[in-house]
């Protein structure tokens, strides 16, 4: 019986072009809508498979206002059973702050004698890129924490965890006791789409709502810009399979074949 | 052939490759276009536009004959392009009105001459065995429902146009600017450079409002958000092979659809919030995550459909392995009144629109226009669709918005005929508003004039007139109507009523060859008399419809056209586009008020406020002049569209209350009233036969067939003479005819009264064509309150067409006996037309006497010559 | 007041192979900061006193004044947080006010769990000094597509960054450093050890390496058509002695293995060339490739972000293109 704490954060789609928010402060997610990281549409999987394998339980976090329900709704969607939501403007918390905030979430729940096993968080968010909530969390918790995690497995004996990441080469395979933390990295699993009566369930379901004690350090941001498109000078070699010798041509030049 | 290189030049460039922009390329190389250009700012096949997200499905059955038309030909057009494959579709009730609805689009259905039948809910259940027949009352099943593959069709009307090497379709290129010159589009800036164009057409779905305003025109539409969601994969549906093999759902009353798509289901929504979107803020193809008009989905907006659909279909859907694998909040085009924007736009030459057209309807559009720019008119008449139609008001953001925010919920809705919009209102008021809403009118709107549809201070007429005034007893039959309007209709007849006209479009054809032009677009002699008023109709080259008006001639060069206010912006267009050079014309709609004040008493309560000579035998029928109503100066025109003696007033804006005031306070002690235009569109014209544009006037009818030949054609040069000519030794295909309802009795006891659009059908119901292959269908439907009747309008077969006739009408799938009454629309009433003669004196049963009906006249057919 | 760089072997079975090209990058990146001198502390390959060396070389190269080792065999085996105690130990012996590290994996692992351990804050993928009094750093979010400014301050006690992979070429120093050698001892706790690799499943093929150490990548996206479509992508890449890399959608759909991806989720490479076929270059996919020498770009759509931003390319189906280039190569 594992119960797993997963946390996602509601950030905008980047599927295409990024614009930036009028005051240049975030970005507009108004085109490409809002999502949740795919680093965490792996580790809600991945939350959903251990809980269901041990029987135990999935409660989903997010840090963020009131839209981040839309987030939460989603994880609920798919087979988590609780849904906390910290209510706070996501874009004031640094990623020490967010792993203090999601801490206290913990250790609350530990003194309620209903103490999560596993943490699972997404090795980074598809905006910040801050690659550190899941390790300084960890620290906090005095957890062990295996970052890059794409497949998790709950031993028989109940108490420890096989992990497997392969973004730094060959698989590595980890081996950690229980309670521990982990960030995951997509690859591994597949993510579900919802079902319809899961999506009902997700309307259904209560969103726990808790006020963050103290005020957050922030994220040290000073501004934002995005990277304007590099000037084209993209030359055309042709149409086609015409194009062909030309194209040959270039590999030539360049000696990538001989 | 597809470059990427855009060409300098062209006859005629068509921006957008959707599915309108594609099938109008088609045929304009079907036409005989040889230089035509067609771009698009997206990649092919799929653009981006409401095409590539289409759901793809084709219900043939709408209560609009001209959407219907375009509908039918599209799905021939598909099928001969093998890309309509045949689902059959049920629109599904899950209420008692909803069946009432779906009965009226059986109507619809006979009416168009569409194969359709009402099935119980088991027979649903039989065809789709996913469905929970418990949930629903009934359905209304069409066999020939299908889905198309849009996308396809778009590729291969390109590809043949390209094969005949007369089309050149560039895409990756976006419009930046366009260039008018003399009012006239010549040429559109690119990214890719300029191009010269003499005709250019913008076929650019939801973005078609920023490109017209490039060139200083309007499409007037708003993209709006339809959401759709996909689940699957649905084993029912995986276990067929192809892309559908079972009926499309309709859940009506829930305005959601159910559409197997392959393994999958696709459910559509158009019950949550209006969602509307600006063009401009529309997100690039780079910016996009699908595409530019699919809109990241809103799930709290679908979560009340998705419980309904699961309720609908709950173990296909609730089938924990069946996923939402595909959610979008899909841009469409959505106008203020629901129809197509298409012609050629009034700002600007040559600039021509083609938008806001649903998948259903693309082929056929595709055709219809590029005939319209080809010949000059449609073979299927757009006159609702046409983009001249709407006042500058009507073009306006807030306008825009305001109506299809009230719409969005109508798509699937139960909108009564005669159903009025709450939004955006009011915009045109008459000078003499104020005194009418303490009458306490009830006000209708037309062309976004505020038109009192009857006065609640008229009730005590109720009383005075009994049940002469038809009540009537079914809720339905009684919407958005009142006994009211008949009884005003029977004070009018029997004393007199006073109409406010205001709402009439008004423009003067001046200039050294004003005769010449009005000469050539009207099919009535014009060259009259100063001071004649000549009704005529307006025809097109092929002698169909395109209005029909009254002109007066005030000078030697100087005429007034005066037509209806919801059909003016057409019509003033025709008039500027076919004015010879030394005519101009001069729109004077807001600068006059019309008042019409008609009865045996007309004459009492004009001649009360002035000194000028009224009896008939010197101010002629079918004249006009200037009188003096005390100190207004009054352009009086004998004429009448309501059968009675009396004249249209007219008189500046400003002076119009004036003139209202002193004729209310004239016509008191005459026991004449204001008369809402209840009775001047509806009972008082059906009574006399005469026929209203846009249901018996349209560009497919005739002169012969409308009973408006004359034996004399003109000598002078009109539009649409040659094919006048051609018809006048040829009999009729079809002949209006007024028929009168015999028994209202439904099988529950409840009399029961049609509104219009019933399909006609012999007496034991056996379907009726008439020699265009068309079924017969009532234009229109109203009260007779003189005659006691209920009138029905209807263009009947040559054979079928003789008075005394015993056919049937089916109204909510059940069969009333009615009799032809009249053929050409001779008057049932006061055929001789003594009353409008004001030769009263002369009638049989003096109305004026005792104001009540006549029953006896009513029970054997009148008015017949 | 100095730098101290985490750097990585090349390649473990290698010692001839010296600095990951990463770790030289950083060293180069470490020159611009405020330090008087730039340190270097080697973990992954325990050896104590006495490093490879071609690492040393490169060491040397990079104008380092001191490289850290230490040889604790418990290191051997990754383990983020003992690996973070190394270096920490190292940024105190060193005396370090900036302490940085490649923004791959693993890098930015064991920094976060020295800042972690510090308290202080740690900006990621950095890719250049901005301003200099205060020193303010750009790094990249959103996959790259935007660069955040923020402040790096050494003042409570060490500023701890990560510099992205390929934000800078890495410049042999302008005056060669000695590089001594010196070994940092720590105690390691069963906690530092809790999460260790307990064995590695080289599996032929299964993983990225094939795809990151790449002289050329051919790139396959949507416009492939499906998972058997992929005849003619793996000649070519065969042909041309490359690896396959495909975007988000090809593994999400999928079609091919989720090593094979490249980009913001998946790996980001710098081939010499990158020949991008039937994809459009999402900022996602951008992210992985944009450092490529040379990107070529095949794709039905003119105006395709990856046709735009490549330096040459071909309008054209990819299965009519790939087929013709191969018969010509032949």
């Amino acid at each position: 019986m594992t119960d797993v704490l997963v946390c996602v954060k509601r950030v905008p789609d980047t599927s295409g072009e990024v614009v930036l928010s009028a005051d240049g402060s975030g970005v507009d997610g108004r085109y490409a809508g809002w999502t949740m990281s795919s680093h965490e549409e792996c580790a809600v999987e991945m939350a959903v498979t251990i809980a269901g394998d041990t029987g135990g339980s999935v409660t989903v976090l997010t840090l963020g206002d009131d839209d981040s329900v839309e987030q939460l709704r989603a994880a609920l969607a798919v087979g988590a059973d609780e849904a906390v939501r910290i209510d706070a403007a996501a874009d004031d918390y640094g990623p020490a702050d967010v792993a203090a905030a999601i801490a206290e979430v913990v250790r609350a729940r530990e003194g309620e004698g209903r103490p999560f096993d596993l943490v699972l968080v997404g090795n980074d968010a598809a905006d910040t890129g801050d690659h550190q909530v899941g390790i300084r969390l960890a620290h906090l918790l005095e957890r062990p924490v295996v970052a890059g995690a794409q497949n998790a497995a709950v031993a028989v004996s109940g108490d420890r965890l096989e992990v497997r990441s392969s973004v730094s080469g060959p698989t590595e395979v980890f081996d950690v006791p229980l309670p521990a933390v982990l960030t995951v990295w997509e690859g591994g699993v597949e993510p579900r789409y919802p079902n319809i009566s899961g999506r009902m369930r997700a309307k259904k379901a209560r969103v726990e709502v808790l006020e963050p004690s103290g005020a957050p350090q922030g994220s040290g941001r000073l501004g934002l810009r995005v990277l304007p498109p590099p000037a084209s000078d993209v030359e055309v070699l042709g149409e086609g399979k015409a194009a062909a010798p030309r194209l040959v041509d270039v590999l030539r030049e360049l000696g990538v074949v001989r | 052939m597809s470059t990427s290189s855009l060409p300098d030049r062209c006859d005629v460039l068509v921006i957008g490759a959707g599915i309108v922009g594609n099938s109008l390329v088609h045929h304009l190389a079907e036409l005989g276009w040889t230089d035509i250009v067609q771009i698009d700012k997206g990649p092919l096949p799929n653009p981006g536009g409401s095409t590539g997200h289409a759901s793809n499905f084709i219900f043939p059955v709408d209560h609009s004959r001209e959407i219907t038309d375009l509908t039918l030909d599209s799905m021939r057009q598909y099928d001969e392009m093998g890309v309509l494959t045949t689902s059959g579709g049920i629109e599904v009730a899950r209420t008692e009105e909803r069946m009432e609805e779906l009965r009226r689009r059986m109507s619809s259905a006979k009416a168009w001459g569409i194969e359709s039948r009402m099935v119980t809910p088991r027979e649903v259940a039989e065809m789709v065995p996913f469905l929970d027949p418990d949930v629903i009352v009934g359905g209304f099943y069409t066999p020939s429902v299908g889905v198309v593959d849009s996308l396809r069709a778009g590729t291969i009307m390109r590809e043949n146009a390209q094969a005949k090497g007369v089309l050149t379709t560039v895409a990756n290129v976006e419009v930046t600017g366009m260039t008018v010159t003399e009012g006239r589009i010549s040429a559109v800036q690119t990214d890719k450079g300029d191009i010269e164009a003499p005709v250019v057409v913008i076929a650019c779905g939801v973005w078609s409002p920023r490109l017209a305003r490039m060139a200083g025109a309007h499409i007037p539409l708003t993209p709006a958000v339809h959401q759709m969601i996909s689940v699957g994969p649905c084993e029912p549906l995986a276990e067929r092979p192809g892309e559908i093999s079972f009926p499309i759902i309709r859940d009506m009353d829930t305005f959601c659809y159910e559409r197997q798509h392959g393994s999958d289901m696709e459910v559509g929504s158009y019950a949550h919030r209006a969602i509307l979107h600006e063009p401009d803020e529309i997100p690039s193809i780079a910016q996009a995550k699908l595409s530019p008009t699919e809109m990241p989905f809103t799930e709290d907006d679908f979560d009340p459909q998705l419980e309904q659909a699961l309720e609908l279909m709950p173990e296909l859907l609730g089938d924990e392995r069946a996923e939402i694998r595909y959610a979008i909040n899909g841009l469409l085009s959505l106008t203020p009144d629901g129809a197509p924007v298409l012609g050629e736009t009034p700002e600007v030459k040559g600039l021509w629109s083609c938008a806001a057209v649903w998948i259903k309807e693309g082929p056929g559009v595709g055709r219809a226009v590029a005939e319209w720019m080809t010949h000059g008119h449609p073979e299927i008449d757009l006159g609702h669709s046409d983009i001249a139609r709407f006042y500058p008001h009507q073009r306006t953001r807030a306008h825009v918005r305001a109506r299809t925010s009230e719409a969005f919920n109508k798509t699937y809705g139960i909108v009564h005929p005669a159903e009025q919009w709450e939004s955006s209102r009011p915009i045109r008021l008459s000078p003499m508003h104020a005194s009418q809403r303490e009458l306490g009118a009830v006000f209708y709107e037309a062309a976004g004039w505020e038109r009192p549809q009857w006065y609640a201070s008229n009730e005590p007429l109720l009383e005075e007139f009994g049940d002469a005034v038809m009540p009537r007893e079914h809720e339905w039959d009684a919407r958005w109507w009142s006994p009211i309007i008949n009884a005003e209709h029977l004070a009018m007849r029997a004393r007199g009523g006073i109409v406010d006209l205001t709402a009439f479009a008004i423009f003067d054809v001046v200039g050294p060859a004003a005769l010449e032009g009005i000469q050539r677009i009207v099919v009535a002699q014009a060259d009259v008399a100063i001071g004649r008023v000549v009704y005529t109709p307006v025809l097109d080259e092929t002698g169909g419809f395109r209005s029909d008006l009254t002109v007066m001639r005030l000078g030697h060069d100087h005429f007034r056209v005066v037509t209806g206010g919801a059909h003016g912006m057409v019509d003033k267009k025709w008039f500027a586009d076919h004015l010879p050079e030394g005519a101009s014309l001069v729109d004077l709609t807001s600068a006059y008020s019309t008042i019409g004040v008609w009865g045996p008493r007309a004459g009492d309560v004009l001649g009360a406020l002035t000194d000028d000579d009224l009896s008939p035998e010197t101010f002629r029928f079918g004249t006009c002049r200037l009188i003096e109503v005390g100190d207004l100066s009054v352009l009086a025109s004998r004429i009448s569209y309501v059968g009675e003696f009396g004249w249209e007033l007219y008189v500046p804006i400003e002076t119009g209350a004036q003139l209202w005031e002193r004729l209310i306070e004239a016509g008191r002690p005459h026991g004449v009233v204001p008369v809402g235009i209840g009775v001047y569109t509806a009972t008082g014209r059906i009574e006399k036969g005469y026929r209203a544009y846009g249901a018996e006037l349209d560009a497919e009818r005739t002169l012969s067939e409308t009973g408006m030949g004359r034996p004399k054609v003109k000598d002078a040069d009109f539009i649409g003479k040659e094919a006048v000519l051609d018809q006048a030794g040829r009999p009729p295909k079809s002949v209006l005819c007024a028929m009168t309802v015999d028994d209202h009795t439904s099988a529950s006891g409840v009399k029961r009264y049609m509104l219009g659009g019933e399909p006609v059908l012999g007496r034991d119901g056996e379907p009726l064509t008439d020699g265009h292959g068309h079924h017969p269908y009532v234009t229109s439907a109203a009260s007779a309150p003189s005659l006691g009747k209920h009138v029905l309008m209807a263009f009947l077969p040559p054979e079928q067409a003789v008075v005394g006739t015993g056919l049937s009408v089916s109204y909510m799938e059940e069969l009333y006996p009615v009799t032809v009454a009249s053929v050409d629309a001779t008057p049932l009433l006061d055929p001789e037309n003594l009353r409008v003669k004001g030769r009263y004196a002369e009638l049989e049963h003096p109305a004026a006497d005792g104001g009540t009906a006549q029953p006896a006249a009513a029970a054997e057919p009148v008015g017949v010559a | 007041m100095s730098v101290l760089v985490v750097v990585e072997p090349e390649d473990l079975d290698d010692e001839g192979a010296g600095l990951s090209v990463v770790s030289q990058e950083v060293l180069t990146f470490a020159r611009s900061l405020p330090g008087e001198d730039v340190d270097a502390v080697l973990v992954g390959l325990p050896c104590a006193g006495a490093p490879p060396e071609a690492v040393l070389a490169h060491c040397r190269e990079q104008g380092v004044r001191r490289l850290h080792v230490t040889g604790e065999p418990r290191l051997e085996r990754y383990a983020a947080r003992a690996w973070a105690r190394v270096v920490d130990a190292a940024a105190e012996a060193g005396g370090a006010a900036y302490l940085v590290a490649g923004g791959t994996a693993r890098g930015n692992e064991v920094l976060a769990h020295v800042a972690a351990a510090r308290g202080v804050p740690m900006p990621c993928n950095v890719v250049a000094v901005v301003q200099s009094e205060p020193l303010e750093v750009e790094r990249q979010v959103v996959g790259g597509a935007v660069l955040e400014r923020v402040a790096l301050r050494a003042e409570g006690g060490l500023a701890v960054a990560s510099v992205a992979g390929h934000a800078v070429a890495p410049e042999p120093a302008p005056s060669p450093g000695e590089t001594r050698v010196g070994e940092v001892a720590v105690e390691l706790t069963e906690a530092d050890l809790a999460a260790q690799v307990v064995r590695v499943e080289a599996e032929e093929g299964g993983d990225t390496s094939a795809l990151t150490g790449a002289n050329v990548v051919v790139g396959a996206g949507r416009g492939v058509g499906g998972a058997d479509q992929f005849d003619d992508v793996e000649a070519l890449a065969a042909r041309l002695g490359g690896a396959v890399g495909v975007s988000r959608v090809v593994t999400s759909l999928g079609w091919r293995p989720h090593h094979e991806q490249v980009g913001q989720t998946g790996s980001r490479i710098a081939p010499d060339l990158y020949l991008a076929c039937g994809i459009s270059g999402a900022i996602q996919h951008w992210a992985g490739c944009s450092s490529s020498k040379t990107i070529i770009a095949i794709n039905t759509d003119g105006e395709a972000p990856m046709v735009t931003k490549a330096r040459y390319a071909v309008i054209g189906d990819m299965h009519e293109v790939i087929p013709a280039v191969l018969e010509e190569l032949s």
